[in-house]
């Protein structure tokens, strides 16, 4: 089998064991990554919403924000760990392809 | 250590777009004369796995979240201006597609991670691995020290540039603008959380990559192309 072969298999394994990713920091209450709290986490911690952050932090929404699928949010975890893994697919599809195509139009021809 | 939308002010993020463009310029040319055809799908796969990869939330229990990156990991593979471009777009998708990342601060993030973190990881190993065989052990260690040093120079860089912004930008009451924690709370908490978690995250999966590489095939190990 074929090194890439190998390698691809072992991103579905990850793929599969993506949701872990979503359920650890659930389990231990982990909450959200140094600096990357929402709005209303921002002003629980400090007082206040800074004004420049409330401004810009509405300037893109996302299709799928975290992760997740719209309207399944609040389903609770299991459909949150399967938008979680249609998200992995779909996020190693997109940048595979893309960072294939970037490689097949700089590289070298002829080697 | 993904900065979202809002935290750094428009001169940070404005700086960083301009630091990146002339990187971006820069490695698409190194990569065009050095990156070999049969190199382009690891190039993919480089992509993908440092994509997938920072979905893995590791938790600080009661406390915080964060990830490896796989930029070094990838800077071993293909050399660090390849992984420059594979966790660039990487980033793009997550900021574009997931919110994961801002718009305004991409430029901030891709110099942080697909930038800094594969340049100094790749020289960390290469200096660490200079005259050894592709199978020596000595290259597993030296990939794990790669991605922990990596991962915590773009943790450092990620702290100051949010520290950054209450001395920056703040109203005369004193409130921040944008991100309103300074350098004595940015810095420590994002190194402090790198040195003690999540470097050793990168540093075990960029060492347990290398092992596996060096049973199945040492030959993506030797053909590293690029910043020679």
């Amino acid at each position: 089998m074929k090194i890439t072969t190998k390698l691809w298999i072992g991103m579905a394994v990850l793929t599969v064991l993506s949701p872990l990713g979503l359920f650890l920091p659930e389990h231990f209450k982990a909450g959200s990554a140094w600096g990357e709290w929402d709005v209303d986490e921002i002003e629980n911690l400090v007082g206040y919403v800074p004004k420049g952050l409330a401004r810009l932090s509405t300037i893109w929404n996302a299709p799928m924000p975290d992760y997740a699928l719209k309207g399944w949010e609040e389903k609770g975890l299991p459909h949150l760990s399967l938008s979680y893994i249609i998200s992995a697919v779909a996020g190693i599809v997109i940048v595979s392809a893309l960072a294939w195509l970037v490689g097949k139009i700089l590289a070298k021809k002829g080697e | 250590m993904h900065i979202s939308d809002g935290y750094l002010g428009p001169p940070t993020s404005g700086f960083f777009y301009a630091v990146m463009l002339p990187i971006w310029a820069g490695a698409s040319r190194i990569v065009k004369k050095t990156l070999r055809v049969k190199q382009v799908p690891v190039l993919a796969i480089g992509a993908a796995f440092s994509f997938v990869i920072m979905m893995f939330n590791v938790p600080i229990i009661a406390g915080s979240t964060g990830h490896a990156v796989g930029g070094v990991l990838v800077a071993i593979l293909i050399g660090p201006w390849a992984a420059c471009i594979a966790v660039t777009i990487a980033l793009a998708i997550q900021a574009l597609l997931f919110g994961d990342g801002g718009i305004t601060a991409f430029g901030a993030n891709c110099f942080n991670m697909a930038f800094v973190m594969p340049f100094t990881g790749y020289y960390v190993y290469r200096a660490l691995t200079f005259k050894t065989s592709a199978d020596s052990n000595r290259r597993v260690f030296a990939a794990g020290i790669a991605g922990y040093i990596g991962l915590n120079v773009a943790a450092f860089l990620a702290g100051v540039e949010f520290g950054l912004q209450p001395l920056l930008h703040h109203t005369a009451t004193g409130q921040a603008l944008y991100c309103p924690y300074g350098l004595n709370a940015a810095v420590p908490t994002m190194v402090g959380e790198h040195l003690l978690i999540f470097g050793w995250v990168e540093a075990v999966i960029t060492a347990l990559v290398v092992r596996f590489l060096q049973k199945q095939d040492t030959e993506l190990l030797v053909n590293t192309s690029g910043g020679k």
